[in-house]
């Protein structure tokens, strides 16, 4: 037991030293062998590891919707055909995560403890930007796994209390955050599933229409992109779908999800390409 | 070249449990009883910010009197404690037993050191179970011992009358709207036999630990209107908007 390091079974002195309220910070200068970015690996090594793959959200009227794919591919073959990717961070945000998938769901673990965490021993939660900037701080944390092939590249989304709306952050490997505007994808799907929300996205969405959104994006990216599995009708396994809004954190169904899911296919069956977006 | 005091082993102990006993004797009490849904936590306490009871973990909720520069250093041991031991095992394996034991370490140590003051604090631990029959209430003290409570517990001044009346008072099976009566009325009763005060909602700090809520974290406080309402013996004020579980429980 990690409490009992020395034989007298008493809280050790770290954990009775006034400071940081980061659980992070807590695990850096007493077991920093826990954090996921702090193993390395050998020079040189290439570790073959499923990876997650596509991510997207969207901005509504009165919240932000997120969703993933399901499947973990590692190299041609597909690891695991109903992965989650999308997890609540807490009560009024999200993320969701490509890459990587081991040290992905270890860093979300992390992630959703560094601010419960904080929410218990400051008695208040963080903003919705000092949520966004602790991820960043984990990312970066990884650089070095990322640069041997095992990077974590996440979406945040969350319900911004002070501002009334939806937000949406997206990160880059090296930690880089940017907000993003409406909609953003990540993962190797990302390309075919951004231009899809191009032509899809408005501005004035509702919940409902946020969530055909993202799963028509998801569907397009698909379909061009190996990595990314569509909605299996066979296995019923359909895409995760969240919305956060005033109200909080809240997973849709899974008859929620299979009723948009299954309506888009059977529209596809007729289009194709999905739904058209006028030239002009 | 002068000789120092012999002062005996049982006088040295004495006199550190004296002096921790009269600093806890000095802070106001905190009651914890059992609920049909969970415990409940009560406190006379006037402050919004400095909190005597406090979450520590899913089931798992701390309560103290005493100094409190003292017990926060405590009660962040705690979480630290439970948050690392959830992390790196699971989220089931953080148990009330386990955190009370190490704070009985903890205390004990600094009791019996000669170096250190002793802690003037009295700790609570309790955790919710699944079924009113798995509750756990322990009682730690300055010295570093445990007491395994069961029903209700009373720390602080006034302990002692404060708990004689709980002991007439308690049933198992009170609605949170009896319990909190009955706690109020505890809290409230001078012990003097003199006519009781009345506390107001913003006098006291309540807090509970909710097998019904449908979040993993059991922990809820109790704040302004609500715990107006409750004291007002309103049953509605039980149940609150977000404790219904929408289609499906986040994760």
């Amino acid at each position: 037991m990690e409490a009992n390091t020395r034989g007298t079974g008493r809280l050790p002195a770290a954990f009775l030293t006034p400071g940081s309220s980061s659980f992070l910070d807590f695990l850096a200068e007493h077991q920093p062998e826990l954090i996921p970015g702090r193993r390395g690996l050998p020079e040189g090594a290439v570790v073959e590891a499923p990876h997650g793959t596509t991510i997207v959200a969207a901005v509504f009227d009165g919240g932000v919707v997120i969703a993933g794919d399901r499947r973990a591919t590692m190299g041609n073959v597909i690891a695991q055909r109903d992965i989650e990717k999308v997890f609540p961070a807490d009560e009024y945000s999200a993320v969701g995560i490509a890459g990587t998938a081991g040290l992905a769901v270890e860093m979300v673990r992390l992630f959703q403890l560094e601010l419960e965490h904080y929410e218990k021993i400051e008695g208040t939660t963080l903003s919705l930007e000092g949520k966004a900037n602790r991820l960043t701080t984990m990312i970066r944390g990884n650089l070095g796994m990322a640069m041997q092939g095992l990077a974590v590249v996440p979406i945040f989304a969350g319900y911004d209390l002070d501002r009334g709306r939806g937000r949406i952050f997206n990160y880059d490997v090296t930690g880089g955050r940017s907000e993003e505007r409406g909609f953003a994808a990540t993962g190797s799907g990302s390309v075919f599933a951004r231009g899809s929300m191009k032509k899809l996205y408005r501005e004035d969405l509702t919940a409902d229409q946020a969530v055909t959104l993202v799963v028509q994006a998801l569907y397009d990216a698909a379909d061009d992109d190996s990595a990314t599995g569509g909605p299996d009708l066979a296995r019923k396994i359909f895409p995760i779908v969240s919305l956060i809004t005033e109200d909080g954190f809240r997973r849709l169904t899974e008859a929620e999800v299979t009723e948009v899911a299954v309506a888009i296919t059977d529209e596809r069956l007729t289009r194709p390409n999905g739904p058209q977006a006028p030239l002009i | 070249m002068s000789t120092p005091f012999y002062v005996s082993p049982q006088q040295a102990m004495a006199d550190r449990a004296e002096y921790a006993r009269k600093g806890i004797a000095r802070g106001r009490s905190v009651v914890v009883l059992t609920y049909a849904d969970g415990i409940v936590f009560v406190a006379e306490n006037t402050s919004r910010a400095l909190h005597k009871v406090s979450e520590i973990y899913d089931k798992i909720a701390f309560a103290a009197v005493g100094r409190y520069n003292e017990f926060e250093n405590l009660r962040i041991g705690g979480v630290r404690y439970a948050d690392l031991r959830g992390y790196s095992y699971d989220r089931a394996d953080v148990t009330a037993r386990g955190l009370a034991n190490v704070y009985a370490q903890t205390l004990g140590t600094i009791f019996s050191s000669v170096g250190d003051k002793p802690y003037e604090v009295e700790l609570i631990v309790a955790e919710v179970g699944r079924t009113s029959d798995n509750d756990q209430i322990y009682r730690l003290t300055p010295d570093g011992s445990v007491v395994d409570e069961k029903n209700y517990v009373v720390v602080g001044g006034n302990a002692d009358s404060i708990g004689n009346y709980l002991g007439q008072r308690h049933r198992v099976g009170l609605s949170l709207t009896e319990a909190v009566k009955v706690a109020v009325d505890s809290l409230a009763r001078d012990p003097n036999g003199g006519s009781p005060r009345s506390l107001t909602p913003e006098q006291l700090e309540v807090a509970v630990l909710d097998r019904q809520r449908f979040q993993q974290r059991k922990f809820k406080r109790i704040l302004g209107n609500q715990l107006g309402r409750l004291l007002d013996g309103d049953q509605s004020a039980e149940a609150d908007d977000e404790d219904n579980p929408a289609d499906t429980a986040p994760e």
